[in-house]
């Protein structure tokens, strides 16, 4: 259950940003999950309303935006995007490939008052 | 710069931490920020800066992952055997000092983390071991990862390499249902290969399932009963080192 680890860290993040900003609490944050990250977003919510509580996010929604893998040809330079989990070109069959997206999570944005 | 310690050795400094603010005009005093920054930031800002010890000592970091029971320790005790460099271990065997112990009995030195029962090794928790070890007098240092084919996947520990292991009995599929750790490898072990004869596994079907997923990985087949699929390993190791 690392999602738990990751939602300690989020929780971090945004309170740092709040203060920065002069906010008093944060009411939405935007996430991009990507399908390939290792995270599960509903677990990821589910840790989330557990640990928002007492901190300046406890009144917060979590917007999570699921994204697929996308990736790029170093062949002919073309950008699939995968339905399942075959790193390669959907142009050419090439799996000389590069990831740009789909892999990662991201705090996108927060919206706050 | 390392906070955590207070030594001198710098991380990569974030990149990409911009914060621009636009003022939403139909709610009176809230404000959306766009941040755009990794869920995982601190960890990997962490993880530079463990890269970055390895690297001022010229060290090869290794984080060897895989299930329960796939054969991390028993392929560290077996290496010290046809191995020419030398080598330490970051224990991530949470619970117990087994581990660290039987690689001490074979003169591995073996730093265990004490951080009880996480599901995953954490750069800061590498971090902190790395200081009970001496990187002057080695040239690889292994971590041994949790054994958990999920939660490691997620997290950077500063290491150079990843290395999943994948042991003959634990039956076909472990590379689909488990995409995000195989994914990460930049070597695949398959472990107990020795056991082939008695359990109905395709490995061809495997190799090929890993070779779709991640197409650049190296693959090996291990056995701690056959001494050159050890010797491959430490060869690959070898050329790993030579070319950094
Ligand atoms: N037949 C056979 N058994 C092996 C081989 N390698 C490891 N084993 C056995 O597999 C069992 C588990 O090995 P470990 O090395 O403890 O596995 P591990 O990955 O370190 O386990 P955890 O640290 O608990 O995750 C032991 O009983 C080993 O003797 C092999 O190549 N062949
Ligand atoms: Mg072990
Ligand atoms: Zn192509
Ligand atoms: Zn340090």
């Amino acid at each position: 259950m690392h999602e738990y680890s990751i939602v300690q860290a989020l929780l971090n993040q945004c309170e740092d940003i709040a203060t920065q900003n002069g906010a008093e609490r944060v009411l939405k944050i935007y996430l991009k999950i990507g399908v390939m990250s290792g995270v599960e977003p509903y677990l990821l919510k589910s840790a989330f309303d557990t640990f928002k509580q007492e901190t300046l996010c406890a009144q917060a929604e979590l917007d999570i935006q699921s994204q697929p893998v996308v990736i790029r040809c170093k062949e002919c330079n073309e950008e699939t995007t995968l339905e399942v989990f075959r790193y390669i070109c959907k142009k050419c069959g090439s799996n000389s490939v590069e990831v740009i997206d789909g892999e990662d999570m991201y705090l996108m944005s927060l919206e706050m008052e | 710069m390392c906070v955590d310690c207070g030594c001198s050795v710098r991380g990569k400094e974030e990149e990409h931490e911009h914060h621009h603010v636009h003022d939403n005009p139909h709610l009176n005093d809230s404000k959306t920020i766009e941040v755009i920054k990794s869920l995982l930031d601190k960890n990997d800002h962490e993880a530079a800066h463990n890269r970055a010890h390895f690297d001022k000592h010229n060290v090869l970091g290794i984080n060897l992952m895989s299930s329960p029971g796939s054969g991390k320790t028993t392929l560290l005790e077996a290496l010290k055997d046809v191995a020419d460099f030398s080598y330490s271990v970051v224990e991530g065997d949470l619970e117990t000092n087994k581990d660290a112990d039987r690689l001490s009995a074979k003169g591995i030195q073996a730093v265990q983390i004490q951080t009880g029962s996480a599901c995953h090794l954490d750069a800061l928790m590498v971090h902190k071991a790395l200081h009970d070890i001496d990187l002057d007098t080695i040239d690889v240092c292994f971590v041994e990862n949790v054994g958990n084919l999920v939660c490691p996947a997620s997290y950077d520990v500063g290491t150079h390499l990843n290395v999943v292991l994948v042991s003959i009995p634990e039956g076909e599929d472990k590379i689909a249902k488990y995409p995000v750790m195989f994914r990460k490898a930049d070597l695949v072990l398959f472990t107990k290969v020795d056991l082939l004869p008695y359990f109905e596994y395709d490995i061809q079907k495997e190799k090929a399932a890993l070779r779709a997923l991640n197409p650049s990985a190296d693959i090996l087949e291990i056995s701690t009963k056959d001494i050159d699929s050890l010797r491959a390993f430490a060869q690959w190791i070898d050329f790993k080192k030579k070319m950094r």
